[in-house]
């Protein structure tokens, strides 16, 4: 069964105004359990406000939207129950941070769920771990930190209420090349230890080909597509088309095929293409 | 949310009233106020609604962002009213105990009532209609003999502008900051006065670390580019005053003037 699922999901924001804008339209998506999600699309196609209607902060203007089969907005569902189910990591989350100790700051949401001192003790120690924070960085001031730093707090203050369906929104924006390898990396464990699904805005399509099981496309507010990697980088020139393009490597392959080079079009990781490019001089 | 407070806010838009000189439109306000002031009894408030209600259908902006100016002053009113009402004396009309209304508490909170929401209304349309840039050339252009005073105008009226250009910034930024702990589990609608209080600690200490970031950095740019206060500096935007302008300056006058004649007559 769908973990996530929205039903003709529409949002238009200030409603009513002269700024009337319709940012999410009609859109249907039913996401799978356990499932690496990337989230793409141009600047302003809805991403962010799509997935603020998954933990229910924006409440839709129509249609609806389900969480483990549950429409969260039927009458008795308390919507604190859904935001610990679905944590939301906001871009640049680092201004989120507030308290005096880094411990603190992460254990804002366990605390926030009513969890005993221990186990949010445990949880703050385990979600540290997994982001790479050292434990005496735990009893430092969060302001004193790096950038970097600081975005670890902010993620790991979101894992730290474990939830069972983790999204961020590019949650590497900023960062330098090794940082992103790093936090791509640790949002992966996230999910393979703790049997999490999780869903990431990038724009970076390296990263989405490398890192994803499926991508959702969004274009103007509502879905293109959503499919697996080689099947949505397959589509090259209609993402052209939309100011998307496909990882690097996929393009270096397109030429090598235009050039007359016999390999196979459904390359996207640079590890997979040497691995057929080898492959093609050995036959050769 | 936050975002739906329109005091304060510019509606763009191509009405005389968006193209009259802003200093104008301060003026006109100014007298707009003078209108509802000077006005001793209901009739007499009359032309100054009238004059608004002309100022609204020239603006073409909503009558529903009228209304929802008026939304955040309701408690305000609502509060004022029941003290006029049961505590003025007069002709008495009903009572019940200690409880009496009076015929004159009755007027003088129908009074109140409207000169508030007119004040309100009428003052609203002032910022719907100009930039705020614009306001503040203007605000610093009918301050400018006060410089002979040696009153820094020119600061003035930049720190207005950049307390006016960073109102939108902040809303967005706390909103942003409250959806970001509610996607933690901060619970802001529920509880007593001490709990929601320090609820508020959350959202209120990450606003403040950006707003002094954004001060800082502001601050760095500006002087990047040499900015060294009001002396020989130009305007990509010059003020000029038209035919329309004096029009509506003469307009506001005549009302002001049968605000005066109304009450004097009665
Ligand atoms: N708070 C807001 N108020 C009004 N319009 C907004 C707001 N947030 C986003 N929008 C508009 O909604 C559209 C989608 O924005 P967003 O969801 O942020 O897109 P993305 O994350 O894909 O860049 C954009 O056109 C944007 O201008
Ligand atoms: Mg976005």
């Amino acid at each position: 069964m769908s973990i996530v699922q929205t039903e003709n999901l529409t949002y238009t924001y200030s409603l009513g105004t002269p700024f009337e804008k319709t940012a999410v339209k009609d859109v249907n998506i039913a996401i799978d359990e356990g499932e690496l999600c990337g989230i793409i699309g141009h600047t302003g196609s809805g991403k962010s406000t799509l997935i603020q209607h998954l933990n229910g902060l924006v409440k839709p203007t129509s249609g609806s939207v389900f969480i483990d089969g549950q429409n969260i907005w039927d009458k008795g569902v308390k919507i604190r129950d859904i935001r610990f189910k679905v944590g939301l990591v906001f871009q640049y989350p680092e201004y989120q941070i507030f308290e005096d100790t880094v411990f603190k700051d992460i254990a804002f949401g366990p605390k926030n769920m009513g969890l005993s001192e221990d186990e949010v003790s445990r949880r703050v120690k385990d979600s540290a771990e997994i982001v790479g924070l050292r434990p005496e960085t735990l009893g430092k001031s969060p302001f004193e930190l790096s950038g970097g730093q600081k975005r670890r707090v902010a993620i790991a203050g979101v894992m730290a209420m474990e939830p069972k369906v983790l999204i961020l929104d590019e949650p590497v924006a900023g960062l330098d090349p090794k940082g992103r390898e790093k936090i791509l990396a640790q949002i992966k464990r996230y999910r393979d230890e703790k049997n999490a699904t999780v869903l990431l805005i990038s724009h970076s399509m390296e990263d989405v080909a490398r890192f994803t099981t499926k991508i959702l496309v969004m274009e103007n507010g509502g879905v293109f597509c959503y499919d697996t990697p080689p099947k949505v980088f397959g589509r090259a020139a209609e993402l052209a088309s939309m100011g998307l393009s496909v990882p690097q490597i996929t393009r270096v392959i397109n030429r090598l095929k235009s050039a007359g080079i016999d390999i196979p079009g459904d390359i996207y990781t640079v590890e997979y293409a040497v691995k057929k490019i080898n492959e093609y001089l050995a036959r050769k | 949310m936050l975002k739906d407070i329109t005091i304060g806010q510019f509606f763009p838009g191509n009405s005389v009233l968006h193209r009259m000189d802003a200093r104008f439109k301060i003026i006109i306000t100014a007298l707009f106020i003078a209108m509802l002031f000077s006005a001793n009894t209901i009739i007499g408030l009359l032309p100054g609604i009238l004059f608004m209600a002309l100022c609204y259908a020239l603006s073409k902006i909503p009558f529903r962002l009228m209304l929802k100016s008026l939304k955040p002053i309701i408690p305000i009113i609502l509060f004022t009213s029941l003290l006029n009402i049961f505590f003025l004396d007069g002709v008495v009309l009903l009572r019940v105990g200690f409880v009496r209304i009076t015929y004159d508490g009755i007027l003088f909170t129908v009074m109140m009532i409207l000169r508030i929401a007119a004040l309100i209304a009428g003052s609203s349309l002032l910022t719907y209609t100009s930039s705020p840039i614009s306001l503040t050339d203007a605000v610093e252009s009918l301050l400018s003999p006060l410089k002979k005073l040696r009153f820094p105008v020119h600061e003035l009226s930049m720190m207005m502008s950049i307390a006016l250009r960073f109102i939108p910034t902040l809303i967005e930024e706390t909103d942003k900051i409250m959806s970001a702990q509610k996607a933690r589990g901060a619970d802001m609608e529920s509880g007593g006065l001490l709990h929601r209080a320090k609820a508020l600690v959350p959202i209120l200490i990450p606003l403040f670390v950006s707003a002094f970031s954004r001060a800082m950095e502001l601050a760095l740019a500006m002087e990047c580019r040499c900015y060294q206060g009001g002396e020989g500096r130009t305007r990509l935007k010059v003020l000029h005053s038209k035919g329309a302008d004096y029009i509506g300056l003469t307009i506001a006058m005549l009302f002001l003037d049968a605000t005066v004649l109304v009450d004097l007559l009665l």
